[in-house]
């Protein structure tokens, strides 16, 4: 796994409360990971602080799984 | 149209003196001071370095983490002291129509800590906004009330009173007041605060309001006394059921007392100082007594709003001289944030409970840390001085004034049958 990957997991886990195990890449936010639309904005929040991006708001809408979320970040990080 | 009585069944608090209802009265009647030197933050730059915190609590006894993490503290305290008092009523699985339970909660400040840690990121960075979408949910004074009703589903009147230090039993009397007039059957009332950080003692300091007593954080808090100088900044919550009294009867509820009156003033006078001869607080006794129809005699114990300052406490007490008369001799007076600290707006409603506990056990809580007597006050009249007194309580009178000249009075009576 990627230092990045590693970085999104820990978040994930720290902001949602959930369990390692669950942190899967197909794993949704909401569907799977019972985030509602504010921890979701929170997720982003941090994702853009941890990794010095700013994600648009029409791109954030596209990141929903934790998959999603690695991949834009190992694109667009710093 | 016909008032319906309005009972008190269930109660919860989160206290400096006790976590639980128990461990309170347990406190305040050992005379247990809750004040010690400040854990929530490093004050030593503080011209107050002390407070009456709330002891040993654990957000992860009560709260999974990802929950915890949304609520600021005053939320949290007001969650805890909401379920004890929801289950000592009993209110789970009851058959009770939820749209029927309402919840009216007070706070005089809300989120302190919430507001202050945002700003002082944004202040600290480049100018970007990047404020947490949790922010104003986690800092609204409004939110608790939300809280409480989502957790247990009660969908009936929810809001939150803010009228500082009044701000509790101002959600009290509107508690009473739905009730009475038939558009609730139950309502979860009380109040929450979590005011001991940098803002709260920096922004209270600067007041002049809090007592600087460095040296003895435990007889810091000494209303009445030749030297008080200020009030000790307390934390915590008390929660209270108040329910219709055919339907606590119905579903044979244990009833603490009943509520007979409430009362409200302003002083109309200063933002902060009370009125010098007490016209607001005399106002609101008045309007109590009538509110409940009972004479000034029938009262046995005031739990005095009493917060330590130098001009609260005479202007306080000479409004209950004007409006007790002779009786005033009778009376125990007490203030038991001698122990616990001001609360703010959580204030009214541990001080309700002490209240509706002196009836209950016939003894009234003490004002801890007298050591010289005030010229300023009559002598003759019983404080209850240091150590708790056994006396027959059937009615007792609870007052709290809030900065901005809010004043009010809630009347407790024991309920035999």
């Amino acid at each position: 796994m990627s230092e990045i990957a590693e970085k999104v997991k820990a978040i994930i886990i720290d902001k949602l409360g959930v369990e390692e195990s669950e942190v899967t890449p197909e794993a949704s936010f909401t569907n799977d990971l019972g985030a509602d639309s504010l921890d979701t904005v929170e997720l982003i929040m941090e994702f853009e602080k941890e990794f010095n991006v700013s994600i648009p708001d029409d791109q954030a809408e596209n990141i929903a799984t934790v998959g999603q979320a690695v991949s834009y970040l190992e694109e667009h990080a710093k | 149209m016909e008032l319906k009585r309005v009972v008190v069944t269930g109660l919860g608090a989160l206290t400096p003196v006790g976590n639980t209802v128990a461990e309170y009265w347990n406190g305040l009647t050992n005379g247990v001071s809750g004040a010690a030197p400040i854990t929530r933050f490093d004050a030593s730059k503080f011209k107050t370095q002390f407070a009456c915190e709330v002891k040993g609590y654990d957000a992860e006894k009560y709260f999974d983490r990802k929950e915890a993490r949304k609520m600021d503290l005053f939320s949290q305290f007001a969650m805890v002291v909401a379920e004890e008092a929801v289950n000592d009523a009993k209110l789970i699985d009851s058959g009770i129509d939820p749209d029927r339970i309402g919840v009216i909660w007070g706070s005089g400040i809300g989120g302190l800590r919430t507001f202050q840690e945002e700003c002082v990121n944004f202040a600290n960075g480049d100018g970007t906004p990047r404020f947490n979408p949790f922010f104003i949910p986690k800092m609204i004074a409004d939110i608790s009330a939300g809280h409480i009703s989502i957790k247990y589903g009660f969908r009936g009147p929810n809001f939150v009173t803010v009228s500082a230090c009044a701000s509790a039993t101002n959600a009290l009397i509107d508690s009473f007041n739905y009730i009475r007039l038939g558009m609730a059957d139950v309502i979860v009332s009380g109040g929450s605060e979590a005011a001991v950080t940098e803002a709260g003692v920096g922004g209270f300091n600067a007041l002049k309001a809090l007592s600087e007593r460095n040296d003895s954080p435990e007889t810091a808090s000494r209303p009445f006394d030749q030297d008080r100088d200020g009030f000790v900044l307390g934390e915590g919550a008390g929660a209270l059921v108040l329910e219709e009294y055919e339907h606590a009867k119905a579903r044979g509820a244990k009833i603490y007392a009943e509520v007979i009156g409430g009362g409200m003033s302003a002083d109309a006078y200063h933002i902060t100082a009370p009125h010098p001869d007490g016209l607001g607080a005399l106002n609101v006794m008045k309007n109590v007594l009538r509110d409940a129809g009972i004479k000034p005699e029938e009262v046995d114990y005031i739990n005095v709003h009493g917060t330590s300052t130098p001009l609260g406490d005479v202007s306080e007490v000479k409004a209950i001289q004007t409006v007790f008369g002779d009786h005033a001799y009778n009376l125990n007076i007490s203030s038991t944030k001698s122990m616990t600290g001001h609360l703010l707006g959580a204030a009214g409603a541990i001080e309700a409970i002490a209240s509706i506990l002196a009836i209950q056990n016939n003894v009234v809580p003490p004002t801890i840390n007298h050591f010289t007597d005030d010229e300023n006050f009559d002598q003759k009249l019983n404080f209850t001085f240091n150590k708790a007194q056994e006396r027959e309580v059937k009615i007792a009178l609870s007052n709290t004034f809030g900065f901005g000249g809010h004043n009010t009075s809630v009347l407790f009576r024991q309920v035999n049958d």
